[in-house]
């Protein structure tokens, strides 16, 4: 799903990444808990959180996320902004909770990370598989 | 090839840099044109050690080498130590502070996470002494 359609889905204001529009996000992801995120398949991903600190960006490039979403009308202060901007990761803000976010998202198509997960994790059960 | 070494320095407790070594160790990967699997396992147990040393550690070291068939990664710090190995490597157990789950972290998937992703991971650890780790991640099949 191109970054757009994710944004237009979720009524997303671009904090970072204007001229990143374009780029496809293969899966969604969303957590609070940045350790989920090293333990999954999350690479070319969305990710839909409601921390806003410094480490979520950089968890997110760890596990190769590619643009990140806020809930809740969230926005990082300005420091956490500009890291993103050095990694060229969009950062986008939703009015909805992480809970319709991911339902928009899941009902327009996005899919989650389960079923492309590395065959060195856990296998997963393929129920969800897109 | 031939072989490869880089240290870098890594503070207690500095969460504004926190991650920052893992980063430069897989943007130098990725320079190198590593397999994508491969930095990732390789960045993802750099970033879990790294984070590691800041919550819990002291000030550390750590020091990648990258032979022609084996990357090593090793995260060495004069902190409190680990107390029980064994638990340490359960997924859960956690010695957290609420100061550090707030940040996304503590859940207890650091260790098992690291060993998962590693092809052998050692762990060298006292109470007072200090911990290191030494992390290894052999070549296969492109990854």
């Amino acid at each position: 799903m191109k970054l757009a359609h994710i944004q237009e889905i979720l009524r997303a204001e671009v904090i970072t990444g204007d001229d990143q529009l374009d780029m496809t996000l293969e899966a969604g992801t969303a957590s609070d808990l940045m350790s989920d995120m090293l333990t999954g398949y999350n690479t070319d991903t969305v990710l839909l959180t409601g921390l806003c600190n410094a480490q979520v960006i950089r968890t997110s490039v760890i596990a190769g996320v590619k643009a990140i979403v806020f809930v809740r009308r969230k926005r990082p202060r300005s420091e956490v902004i500009q890291l993103a901007v050095n990694h060229q990761l969009p950062l986008l803000s939703t009015p909805f909770t992480m809970f319709s976010s991911c339902g928009r998202l899941f009902a327009q198509g996005l899919r989650g990370v389960e079923g492309r997960v590395s065959e060195r994790m856990d296998a997963p059960d393929g129920e969800f598989t897109p | 090839m031939t072989d490869l070494t880089k240290s870098f320095s890594v503070k207690a407790r500095d969460f504004v840099k926190a991650g920052e070594v893992s980063i430069e160790v897989q943007e130098l990967l990725k320079s190198v044109g590593f397999p994508p699997d491969l930095i990732r396992r390789v960045s993802i147990c750099a970033y879990e050690s790294e984070m590691n040393v800041v919550m819990h550690g002291g000030d550390g070291t750590c020091r990648l080498t990258v032979c022609p068939k084996r990357i090593t990664l090793e995260m060495a710090d004069a902190g409190p130590g680990i107390e029980d190995i064994e638990l340490a490597l359960q997924e859960g157990y956690s010695t957290a502070t609420p100061e550090y789950q707030e940040m996304g972290f503590g859940a207890g998937m650091g260790l098992p996470n690291i060993q998962k992703n590693a092809d052998d991971l050692k762990i060298d650890s006292k109470k007072g002494k200090g911990t290191r780790l030494t992390i290894t991640f052999d070549f296969r099949d492109g990854s």
